[in-house]
């Protein structure tokens, strides 16, 4: 008998459609170019077939998930039919009964999934009562908010949360009509162990998880003249803000936002690129020397303030590992609120300090009572990438109007290093390429560590550098921060240096930076446009940067000098949040 | 709300530890150690589920959820004599609510407040007991009460009141 190979394809609409290893029906659908309405499918967590929007209907079987069936060879589907309609239509009808839809005052208001959904469905009129009392929102921290009363239960965050943090530091509660979505006894965020990494907030469909806004304390302090306002753009942004205005994610534009920011009425535009550099400096100096003496090693960075609290609450046996080097967003607001104020000669509360930055958890660092002084915050305000396109629209400021422009001096001068800060395995490389330099005192020709970079979760490699081998870990995601970590301790993994950030692929998917949950490339694009911005430049040696080296000579003298450290230095504390020792 | 510190004696915590170890800490058994914890405490109180849930390795807010899925788990304290209305259909129909009323009124119960101040009593409904033969039924701790009235009721209260006084 001759056996007749089953050919891989199924019929879309009529149209006869190939797949291959697409992991649902959904994203063969969406291969040939036609959306299939979700709120809970998120390519980047697993599968969870929760808000039945994605249904289609399949010859034979009836209303199916797409999100959950697997392609099988002769399914026959339609995505569009009336039956598929009315079941999209009554489900939404269903969601929006409990929701609540006071849309014009909402942080979600215009890119909220929900509202463009039933927007799509014409549903102008809901036939089902609310029956839930308004529950409390929660903002508490400085981060995020919670508001319940927008919340589908999709389960996105909680899978993120999980899968990508391993915190689980929210779950459903309660069963049926009364489930909710939160944290542990109905706890505020701030009263548990998260770290405002925001990624829950980065996956939800609607307003229910969203990033606090500090958009009018900048209007505030641009409208007052006794202030002078400067911003510092951190690497991951310039490579994501575009994405809001359509412009592709990857695409480099901050010159445009030099520009723009200058016409919102910001006095000057810095780059946390500089800091970064200052980072590799003051980490880089660290580091050698405890190569040298073989002391806390690993060591551990300490740029990524998710990463920094996460560790305070778990490992706090390796608290001592921790560099002990602010974040370039610290460093950035105590050599501003020194250097700058001695320059401008005005005193440090009249300097406002707005970082833009692609991370929540970088506004509730810049509170940390540590890093503040007199009363006076080294950085006032943190803007994330969502909320500089709002502060830029709000203004009135048309971008496409706009020539690009240069960053203002001196700490608008910065190296490809401090750019690649932005992207996974970039601290770690910015790091070798000055070490190399310092410890064997030749010149690094190569420059690019191609084993540091890219999207995987974790990455290792040793570099030689004068006969020393370097161990390193690159490592995104704090749920692999902890799978490595639970080696070490156990003895079955061995590094000299480990590189964390919290987010998937690093600050180019912090949640701070425009939405893309919804599309996998994106990261990956942002990462590119950051190495390709590297590439280009002719500085790309955290150390040989100009202004840095003047910075030193003039008011550090040696990188972990005294007033070095006094500035650019830090100590953690233990926050045991579960505390159950025996 | 503020997170469940540590607040839990070192008398109590040997009895939790005793518990995991009875079920090996393992994940999959977390239905059965939260019984075996409600069978202690007549309740799962924070500090208990808090201690649990860290040394299984599991998160408070995963533990609450599960704690908070299931009826037969309370997060409230439950009467040294737990009476329990049944309220399916059978039993409502047969004038279970009025039952239900009684208990609440003669111990003093109003609102959403289901255990007594002395923690002797606690009174809720449930779904069915699976005895639709005798409604309404109420169950006190693991007796059976059959077709039961609000005298009837009363009587039996009187009863248990006297006892341990």
């Amino acid at each position: 008998m001759v056996k007749t190979k089953v050919k891989n394809t199924i019929f879309i609409n009529g149209k006869e459609v190939e797949f291959s290893n697409e992991r649902n029906l959904l994203e063969v659908i969406q291969k040939i170019g036609i959306d299939v309405p979700t709120f809970c499918y998120r390519p980047d967590l697993t599968l969870y077939g929760a808000c039945r929007m994605c249904v289609v209907e399949i010859e034979g079987r009836g209303i199916q998930a797409s999100c959950t069936m697997p392609p099988e060879p002769g399914l026959k589907i339609k995505t569009n039919s009336e039956r598929v309609r009315r079941v999209r239509k009554v489900s939404l009808e269903l969601l929006l009964s409990n929701h609540d839809r006071e849309c014009t005052t909402c942080e979600r208001s215009s890119d909220c999934e929900l509202q463009i959904l039933s927007n799509k469905y014409d549903i102008k009129d809901l036939r089902f009562e609310k029956l839930q009392e308004k529950a409390e929102i929660d903002d508490s921290n400085p981060s995020l908010v919670r508001d319940s009363n927008k919340c589908i239960l999709c389960g996105a965050c909680i899978r993120a949360c999980t899968e990508v943090q391993g915190k689980s530091v929210l779950s459903f509660s309660n069963r049926g009509s009364k489930t909710v979505c939160a944290p542990a006894y109905g706890c505020k965020l701030e009263d548990v162990d998260c770290v405002y990494c925001g990624q829950c907030a980065a996956v939800c469909p609607t307003g229910a998880l969203s990033i606090k806004s500090d958009v009018d304390k900048v209007f505030e302090a641009i409208n007052d003249d006794s202030k002078t306002v400067i911003v510092q753009i951190a690497p991951a942004v310039r490579v994501a803000l575009g994405e809001q205005f359509s412009i592709p994610p990857g695409e480099n534009i901050i010159g445009i936002m030099a520009a723009a920011l200058r016409r919102v009425g910001i006095n000057k535009v810095f780059d946390t690129s500089f800091s970064a550099d200052v980072t590799i400096m003051e980490e880089g100096t660290e580091l050698i020397g405890r190569l040298k003496n073989n002391e806390r090693l690993p060591l551990f960075t300490s740029c990524c303030p998710a990463w920094v609290r996460h560790a305070e609450q778990n490992h706090k046996n390796f608290l001592n590992n921790l560099s002990s080097a602010k974040s370039p967003q610290q460093m950035f607001g105590a050599l501003a609120k020194d250097v700058l104020c001695k320059e401008y000669k005005i005193e440090s509360k009249d300097l406002v300090v707005v970082s833009i930055m692609p991370c929540t958890a970088k506004k509730a660092e810049a509170v940390r009572p540590e890093f503040s002084k007199n009363g006076v915050q080294e950085v006032d305000i943190v803007l994330t990438t969502q909320e500089v396109f709002k502060l830029i629209q709000s203004a009135g400021v048309n971008i496409s109007n706009l020539e690009s422009e240069e960053m203002d001096m001196p700490f608008g001068e910065y190296s490809g290093a401090g750019v690649i800060f932005g992207a996974s395995g970039g601290v770690a490389e910015a790091a070798l390429r000055t070490a190399y330099e310092v410890i064997t005192g030749k010149t690094l020709e190569n420059v690019n560590f191609e084993e540091a970079r890219g999207l995987d979760t974790l990455k290792e490699f040793t570099v030689d550098i004068d006969g020393k081998k370097i161990r390193l870990a690159i490592i995104n995601t704090l749920a692999e921060a902890d799978r490595v970590i639970e080696k070490i301790n156990k003895g079955e993994a061995h590094y000299d240096v480990i590189e964390v950030m919290a987010c998937p692929g690093g600050c180019i998917g912090g949640a701070g930076q425009p939405v893309s949950c919804k599309d996998r490339l994106i990261k990956g694009n942002r990462k590119d446009g950051l190495y390709k911005a590297d590439a280009k430049m002719k500085l790309q040696k955290s150390h040989e940067n100009p202004s840095v080296k003047t910075l030193y000579e003039k008011h550090l003298g040696e990188p972990n000098s005294k007033k070095a450290h006094h500035l650019l230095h830090t100590e953690y504390e233990e926050r045991d949040i579960w505390n159950v020792e025996d | 709300m503020v997170a469940t510190k540590q607040g839990l004696t070192s008398e109590k915590q040997s009895k939790l530890n005793g518990i995991l170890k009875k079920y090996d800490y393992k994940k999959s058994n977390l239905i059965a150690i939260l019984q075996q914890i409600q069978e202690v405490y007549r309740y799962l109180p924070e500090e208990a589920l808090t201690y649990v849930s860290v040394k299984m390795g599991l998160s408070p807010a995963s533990v609450f959820g599960v704690a908070t899925f299931y009826s037969q788990f309370s997060l409230n304290p439950k009467g040294k004599f737990e009476i329990k209305v049944c309220d399916g259909t059978a039993c409502h129909v047969r004038g279970s609510m009025p039952v239900f009323n009684a208990i609440k009124k003669k111990l003093g119960l109003t609102g959403e407040k289901i255990t007594t101040d002395c923690l002797r009593f606690s009174v809720e409904t449930v779904s069915c007991l699976g005895a639709c033969g005798l409604a309404p039924v109420v169950m006190i701790n693991d007796k059976v009460y059959p077709k039961m009235t609000s005298e009837a009721m009363s009587i039996v209260l009187d009863e248990l009141m006297k006892k341990h006084v």
